[in-house]
């Protein structure tokens, strides 16, 4: 059984790093203010929030159906398609795929779905080669990390540790850390990898069942290139990634990149609704736990998500501790809601990595109930006892302190002493997870209680549980 | 076609959908959102603008001469439009990878979408599809009578129901990626230029 993942612990390693840590908050914050002016922009903002919200629970609520009408446009078209109920299916035909075409090399777009069927160590361990085409995530691959943000994989990263990283796989130079040079290094060494590629693989940001095609959002042009450049084209796509009608396409184009970056969209959005003359493309339906999730009554909702990011970049516990620390292919607050459904144990502390402000519900473009799902999260712990020994002892004693006004009373009015007589190992021991980063603040001469009994003794005082 | 061996894996699938489905719920309508700038046009413009695309707006009469004041150094010139010849067409192209030696990609558009600055592309236009994703500069002709409004009227383009290939091409490639600043180009073209120029004899959104 897999040990829970301590979000918490693995965070202290990037908050070790004050720069690296403070440039992420800051780059992440910047990117929630310029979606924020984006959605003002749009009078509709709202309406189509709730309209791409509506149109997702609708597919979902009818996902067969519209899987099957995908399914027959798509191969009216000329598409194949594959069905694979969980990842080692969907990475074996992908291999199967690669074999009939006697190809060795893959050349990839960004897709989180590959990364939750962890293709790339499949394949490599079968001696294929893969080279992963978008920016960030080749960043990650040459540094043999999982991506630690949806939409930037590396953007944990400085531009310092980049130019020394491709410096050591590219012979690059280590002190240019220009940007411009360092995409110009990038685009140098992938090019060649493009051009030889038999076989590409993309994920898809949308499945359109009306029309059979599948929709690609990217800014780097990789994924097209991926697509186009070889004659066979995979695409990997979830289940959940349906939509009804290129109608409704509209509105989740309009909301996907501004959600994202800021930006009005993407681009390169694309629309792959067949394969060109003598090429061939094979579109994989993956479920991998979806049709399981589907069927839970708190959590299926969050199934709507549309992989912009924008819980993550709000979020103050994902900018402060950054992707990795999650230990997870979702990260962030919408990998707080997503991976427990892979593996209840693993992720068990995960739902605790979140101060519930709702600001990732807010920003939702599909409006997920993303904080609600997650105190949800804590009580199926609580209910499957999968909550830590100290934890739940803590939450037991606070629960009794709380609903008892003498208890909470006693307490509050000896804490002060406490504090004073306590020995600071005392007070910051491991059992103190809130000192671990911050002082205790100074207590109060006198609590409001004592204040109000001292300052408004004529009136009357109910003496209520808090 | 299917694939025999996912077959069963399709069964399994659809099965447990359907045994987990939550109760339907109905499609929303999707109201047609009338709120278009005053000017199409000048929000084209901005909106390319702000995607790092250039829109030259005045008449360029001699296609030849503008590609080769503006890319000085461009050797391979692929054109796909019948105004310029260039120095090669997209059917010359074997393979696909080979459009690899192309320096600037002439084309012409059959929409343009204001809210976002983006053309239209897809493989009738393009004819080889990567000469616009392997060139490292990308000239494309618009008349400016077929800017749409949004995102809404360009879906509605027929090319999104009947063309293998569909690209909403909205300004240089580029990446945010490290640092986040985004840099241009990233894997695809190196700059965008948007020649507004009316369809020789007809002036209405073309199919």
């Amino acid at each position: 059984m897999s040990r829970p993942i301590d979000q918490a612990r693995n965070a202290e390693t990037f908050l070790a790093d004050t720069a690296h840590e403070q440039r992420l908050d800051k780059l992440l914050w910047a990117m929630r203010m310029r979606r924020d002016a984006a959605a003002r922009q749009v009078p509709e903002w709202e309406e189509l929030r709730t309209l791409a919200s509506q149109i997702k629970e609708h597919t979902l609520s009818n996902l067969a159906e519209y899987l099957i009408q995908f399914e027959a446009n798509a191969i009216a078209n000329g598409a194949v398609v594959h069905w694979a109920r969980d990842a080692h299916e969907h990475n074996q035909i992908v291999l199967d795929i690669l074999t009939q075409q006697g190809a060795r090399e893959l050349v990839k777009s960004k897709s989180m779905l590959t990364e939750e069927c962890e293709l790339r160590p499949f394949l490599e361990t079968r001696c294929v080669r893969v080279v992963e085409t978008d920016l960030g995530e080749r960043i990650q691959q040459l540094d043999n990390q999982p991506p630690g943000h949806i939409v930037g994989p590396a953007i944990h990263k400085t531009n310092k540790d980049v130019a020394i990283l491709f410096s050591q796989k590219y012979g690059s130079d280590p002190d240019n850390e220009d940007t411009a040079y360092l995409a110009g290094v990038m685009r140098e060494h992938t090019r060649p990898d493009f051009l030889k590629a038999g076989v590409g693989l993309t994920g898809a940001n949308f499945v359109v069942a009306d029309s059979g095609a599948i929709v690609v959002a990217t800014n780097e042009g990789n994924a097209d290139l991926s697509a186009n450049t070889p004659s066979i084209h995979i695409c990997s796509a979830g289940i959940e990634k349906v939509i009804p009608t290129t109608e409704s396409l509209a509105v989740f184009i309009r909301l996907l990149a501004r959600s994202a970056t800021g930006d009005t969209i993407t681009q390169y959005t694309s629309t792959f609704r067949g394969p060109r003359k003598g090429a061939a493309m094979h579109v994989i339906l993956v479920d991998n736990g979806r049709s399981a999730r589907l069927g839970m009554k708190r959590f299926w909702h969050s199934l709507k998500c549309i992989r912009c990011a924008a819980c993550m970049n709000t979020c103050p516990v994902y900018r402060r501790s950054g992707g990795l620390s999650y230990g997870s292919t979702y990260m962030g607050p919408i990998g707080i809601i997503m991976m427990p459904t892979f593996e209840i144990r693993k992720y068990s502390e995960l739902p605790f990595s979140s101060t519930l402000n709702a600001s990732c519900t807010n920003v939702c473009p599909v409006k997920i109930d993303i904080h609600e799902q997650i105190y949800g999260w804590r009580e199926v712990m609580e209910e499957n006892d999968q909550i830590q020994v100290v934890k739940k002892e803590a939450m037991r004693v606070a629960g009794v302190v709380l609903s008892h006004s003498a208890l909470y009373r006693t307490a509050t009015s000896t804490l002060p002493v406490g504090l004073e007589v306590l020995p600071h190992s005392v007070i910051y021991s491991r059992l103190n997870a809130w000192g671990k980063h911050r002082d205790i603040p100074d207590v109060p001469y006198e609590t409001f209680h004592e204040w109000y009994r001292k300052n408004r003794h004529d009136e009357v005082m109910h003496d209520q549980p808090l | 076609m299917i694939n025999p061996s996912d077959a069963a894996a399709r069964n399994v699938i659809l099965d447990a959908i359907r045994g987990n489905q939550p109760a339907a719920q109905p499609m929303p309508p999707i109201p047609h959102f009338r709120n278009q700038p005053a000017d199409l046009v000048i929000a084209f413009c901005e909106s390319l603008a702000w995607m790092t695309g250039v829109v030259v707006t005045e008449a360029v009469p001699d296609l030849e001469s503008f590609v080769h004041a503006r890319f000085p150094d461009a050797k391979i010139i692929c054109s796909s439009v019948p105004e310029y010849v260039g120095t090669i067409h997209p059917a010359s192209f074997d393979h696909w990878s080979d459009a690899s030696i192309i320096d600037v990609c002439v084309l012409r558009s059959p929409m343009g979408v204001a809210e976002t600055g983006s053309v239209l592309l897809s493989d009738i236009e393009l004819q080889v599809n990567t000469i616009a994703l392997l060139a490292r500069d990308i000239v494309v002709l618009l008349d400016p009578k077929q800017i749409v409004p949004n995102i809404h009227d360009a879906y509605e383009h027929p090319h999104f129901k009947s063309r293998p290939y569909c690209l909403l091409m909205t300004g240089p490639s580029g990446s945010g990626d490290i640092g986040g600043t985004v840099v241009h180009p990233a894997q695809g073209a190196k700059t965008l230029t948007v020649i507004f120029s009316p369809v020789p004899g007809d002036g209405q959104r073309s199919g």
